[in-house]
């Protein structure tokens, strides 16, 4: 070590970067944060002083599909952010390193900046029969969480896996899958299966430039870009309020881009910003695409099917009611918390309720872990 | 000879996608017996059983992001194949256009992002000459970025890297190993592509986002593709959209023709002597894909359907899913039982999973590879062990004739002055992927061009809603769909009953080429291409991450479907 480490604007100038490039960077970063603004000035301020922040990424029960979004982020300078204005200390799909190298690098970076590094994690963690469903050089991943924990400024839980369990906590949840945020507290969730690149870069970046945590909602979701319905963004919004809807797929409603609450939509129950930022570079999201979201960003969405199935699951929920009484129905629900969300917004779904009560750990394994990370 | 082996253990194999662990014996300097074991599951096959079957796709999707729409597509040609739906020529073409782009995009990514560092000297990279780099990369393409000022960038980049100690992704690997090759100009050069790559992949995705909404992780639809053409409307696939698509498209072959493939070349000429290590098994096996007359229609795949065994190029032997004497699964070395015994195999229509952990309890040093060792199941063909991927997809298609692949594959191999056995190695596997991904990126224009002249004529269908209605459908019925994931052949089964799913099971790339050895001893793909590699250091096993990372692992597709609680299919209740 020994010389300190660069600034990210420093690390930007070495790459042949303008200041212009990086203070577009910063306005961009700032608007889709929702700083607005305002926000730019001290973003490119934070950005020219902080050094690069370790961070350790882990898989467990996953796809990959949340790195391979990660390496998707679409402004030009994102993936150099990422790549090289954080120090990945540790990333099982990206280091360079194997097996003993590996893992020593990981125990290294683990002590290096103890209390200074940020950890990550793609994929739930099986709890059932000791955790014998996903081991990493012989340690099972509940084992590595709590560990890791300890040293860890601050933990994110990336994608639906890590967030809510994903696919593989749906019923009757084989393994025990369960989300971090049920084995570790003050975890910032940032669900979607993947979550949208340009998310993924920001949440990360507000931590570096700010040093805190992004404001969250009641579920642990970063407001700026889980706080509005796919469904209240969506450009074919005015086609719902009309009352015009695709009927079947590729007709002549489909051709005109008309609704697709009645493919199975499931905007009016997702909490995400695929309207607003959109898909790789904003090239399209599903519903721009012709084809119904199905709600990835949600606890519990794989329980919610089938999925082409319109939403009828709302109390007083038809199509002539608005949408605006979906989303007060959703409000209480966010209130009280995430098994009641999940609850009501599948209040015709029995199976969730008792994924929704295997999914959870005894509490015994939460304590020792929080203790070990000296969260209250 | 056994007890004078070391052990070697690499656990976790990184630049792969999910949790895999090998276990090595080594003597005298070579591998002399391996093992290969999963060591995550989830069980989504069991959370599939009661569903719509039309929402497969989505939840078999999530099998792997890296493999994105493979399993999507698998799916739904399993459903349609179980309720006999054609779809319209538009939808495979579109399909097709997305099957090319993940190619282009996993191929690429694996090359540079995954494989590229076991051949590549990183730190080396730093005593390069710039001015020798930008000429011997002017003299293997015409890659605009290849100036003396670029180099230069590139290394002060690592340099600062190195310098700082702060080497992150880097760090800790195993640079300075005797068994790197490559002088310091030509590890420079791949570094900048490494990074170079790193950029252009999130391009050719993007035909993911204008077709299926996103990526990772696209739409896809029973019945055709889920959007609807019309040239002219704002709200459509309209012409923009197809520009887009078409620019995509000759943007990816420039990187492929000017980048990829003189990289690819650049690097097997140094490491000549991996065209005789890691060759493994002698069997050949793709389901073939990228029809030309609809999937019903095999013979006008682009890549051909069939097995070749014992390395014999002069004959092709018919395939079949639905033949239960064909693809059988075995659990002898997998943590599972069969009620007809262990050394038994099952069809996947007829698939059984009950969980029988018998592995260490973690922490461990050491997995019991006498007995059962992973996760992952252990399918044959026919009872023969057969390798799957870019490699097994040239062999069949050589050994059928297909021409554009037999010109592909003698011009390299005349290029590097090696023989057609050269093939059948570590570097002929990784060669193979790069030559598909050229062959790739021209089909993949020609199946734009096709899709234009079919929408300029009129015929804009994407969707048969004929049997979209579960009222439409048969009170049973089963299906099986083929597909080549990048990581070879893969298929899904299916049994709908009463409108919902009875049974699904899914036999991957991976599950054939990384599973343990089956009830007679035989081993799979990566066990046995192990065999006789040569370990310089023990302590460093960097050829063993070569041959590995040559198959391109993906764990979390090889170990998706069992049921760790270990209860019959029939026996789950839901509601």
């Amino acid at each position: 070590m020994g010389k300190k480490p660069l600034t990210i604007w420093e690390q930007a100038q070495a790459q042949g970067y303008s200041r212009r490039d990086f203070l577009r960077y910063c306005a961009y970063l700032s608007a889709s944060l929702g700083l607005g603004a305002s926000g730019t000035a001290p973003l490119a301020r934070a950005l020219e002083n902080k050094p690069r922040p370790p961070i350790l990424w882990f898989h467990f029960q996953e796809c990959t599909c949340c790195s391979e979004s990660f390496i998707k982020s679409s402004h030009p300078i994102v993936a150099d952010i990422v790549l090289d204005k954080i120090s990945l200390e540790y990333s099982e799909v990206l280091q360079a390193a194997a097996g003993v190298q590996s893992e020593e690098a990981l125990h290294q970076a683990m002590e290096k900046y103890h209390g200074e590094y940020i950890m990550t994690v793609e994929g739930s963690v099986p709890t059932k029969d000791g955790g014998i469903y996903c081991t990493i050089a012989g340690r099972t991943a509940l084992d590595i969480v709590k560990e890791a924990a300890q040293g860890a400024k601050a933990v994110i839980a990336w994608g639906s896996c890590a967030s809510n369990g994903c696919v593989q906590s749906a019923a009757p949840n084989p393994t025990s899958a369960t989300p971090i945020h049920k084995i570790l507290r003050n975890v910032v969730n940032v669900p979607g299966c993947p979550p949208i690149a340009d998310v993924m870069s920001g949440v990360i970046v507000h931590l570096l430039a700010f040093e805190r945590l992004p404001q969250l909602d009641s579920q642990g979701r970063p407001k700026a870009f889980y706080s509005t319905r796919v469904h209240d963004s969506c450009y074919r919004r005015p086609y719902y309020d009309a009352g015009l809807f695709v009927e079947s797929f590729d007709d002549d409603n489909a051709k005109k881009g008309y609704c697709l609450y009645k493919m199975g939509c499931r905007g009016p129950t997702t909490y995400n910003s695929c309207g607003i930022i959109r898909w790789n570079e904003r090239v399209s999201y599903p519903i721009q695409s012709g084809t119904p979201c199905i709600g990835c960003s949600e606890s519990g969405y794989f329980d919610n099917d089938p999925l082409y199935n319109r939403l009828p699951s709302f109390p007083g929920f038809g199509i002539q009611t608005t949408a605006e009484t979906i989303g007060t129905y959703l409000a209480a629900a966010a209130g009280g918390g995430i098994a009641i969300h999940a609850i009501l917004t599948n209040i015709r779904k029995r199976r969730i309720i008792k994924a929704e009560l295997e999914k959870s750990l005894n509490d015994k394994d939460i304590e020792d872990a929080n203790d070990e990370r000296g969260c209250e | 000879m056994r007890m004078m082996a070391k052990r070697i253990v690499v656990d976790p194999v990184t630049r792969i996608e999910g949790h895999l662990r090998i276990e090595a014996d080594v003597q005298n300097g070579q591998i002399v017996d391996a093992f290969s074991a999963g060591t995550m599951v989830r069980g989504i096959e069991i959370i599939l059983k009661g569903r719509d079957p039309r929402d497969a796709w989505a939840f078999t999707e999530r099998v792997c992001g890296v493999c994105t729409t493979v399993h999507a597509l698998a799916s739904v040609r399993t459903v349609e194949n179980a309720l006999g739906i054609l779809i319209p020529a538009n939808a495979e073409l579109v399909r097709n256009l997305m099957f090319c782009a993940h190619y282009l995009q996993d191929h690429v990514v694996h090359f540079y992002i995954l494989h590229a560092l076991d051949w590549v000297d990183v730190v080396d990279s730093l005593k390069a000459d710039p001015a020798e780099a930008s000429r011997i990369a002017r003299s293997l393409s015409d890659w605009p970025r290849n100036s003396t000022n670029y180099f230069k960038t590139v290394q002060n980049r690592i340099k600062t890297f190195v310098e700082r100690g702060q080497l992150g992704i880097f760090a800790n690997a195993y640079w300075g190993h005797p068994a790197y090759n490559l002088p310091p100009e030509v590890n420079l050069i791949g570094v900048a592509h490494y990074l170079e790559a790193l950029e252009w992949q999130k391009e050719i995705v993007k035909v993911h986002a204008v077709f299926g909404g996103k990526n990772p992780h696209p739409h896809y639809l029973v019945g055709g593709a889920p959007c609807a053409v019309d040239p002219e409307n704002a709200m459509a696939l309209n012409a923009e959209r197809l520009a887009l698509v078409g620019k995509l498209i000759d943007d990816a072959l420039q990187f492929v023709e000017q980048v990829y493939i003189p990289d690819l070349l650049a690097v097997a000429s140094f490491y000549k002597d991996w065209a005789a290590i890691g060759g493994g098994l002698r069997n050949y096996l793709a389901y073939g894909d990228l029809p030309t007359q609809g999937y019903n229609d095999p013979l006008s795949f682009k890549f051909p359907r069939g097995a070749v065994l014992d390395r014999n190029l002069n004959e092709v032997h018919e395939l079949s899913g639905s033949d239960p004497d064909q693809v059988r699964e075995f659990v002898s070395h997998s943590w599972y039982n069969y009620s007809s015994g262990d050394d038994q195999s099952l069809h996947p229509w007829e698939g059984e999973t009950h969980l029988n952990y018998t592995g260490p309890q973690p922490p461990y040093e050491n997995l019991n590879v006498e007995g059962k060792y992973s996760w992952l199941k252990t399918p044959r063909w026919k009872g023969y062990p057969m390798e799957v991927g870019p490699l097994a997809r040239l062999v069949v298609a050589y050994a059928a004739g297909q021409q554009e692949v037999r010109e592909a594959v003698d011009g390299a191999l005349s290029k590097l002055g090696v023989p057609l056995t050269a093939l059948f190695s570590t570097l002929g596997r990784t060669a193979a992927r790069g030559l598909e991904t050229r062959l790739i990126a021209h089909w993949m224009k020609e199946f734009y061009d096709t899709l234009i002249k079919n929408i300029k004529n009129g015929d804009t269908r994407m969707f048969n809603p004929e049997k979209w209605d579960p009222d439409t459908w048969p009170q049973e019925a089963r299906g099986v769909g083929l597909s080549e994931a990048p990581r070879g052949a893969l298929a899904h089964w299916i049994i709908i009953k009463d409108g919902k799913i009875d049974n699904y099971q899914l036999v991957v790339p991976t599950t054939w080429n990384g599973s343990p050895r089956d009830a007679r001893g035989q081993m799979s793909a990566y066990e046995a291409s192990l065999l006789g590699t040569p370990v310089a250091d023990p302590e460093k096993p960097l050829e063993i991450l070569r041959t590995v990372h040559s198959f391109d692992p993906c764990i979390a597709c090889a170990v998706h479907l069992y049921d760790p609680e270990g209860k019959q299919l029939h026996q789950v209740k839901f509601y």
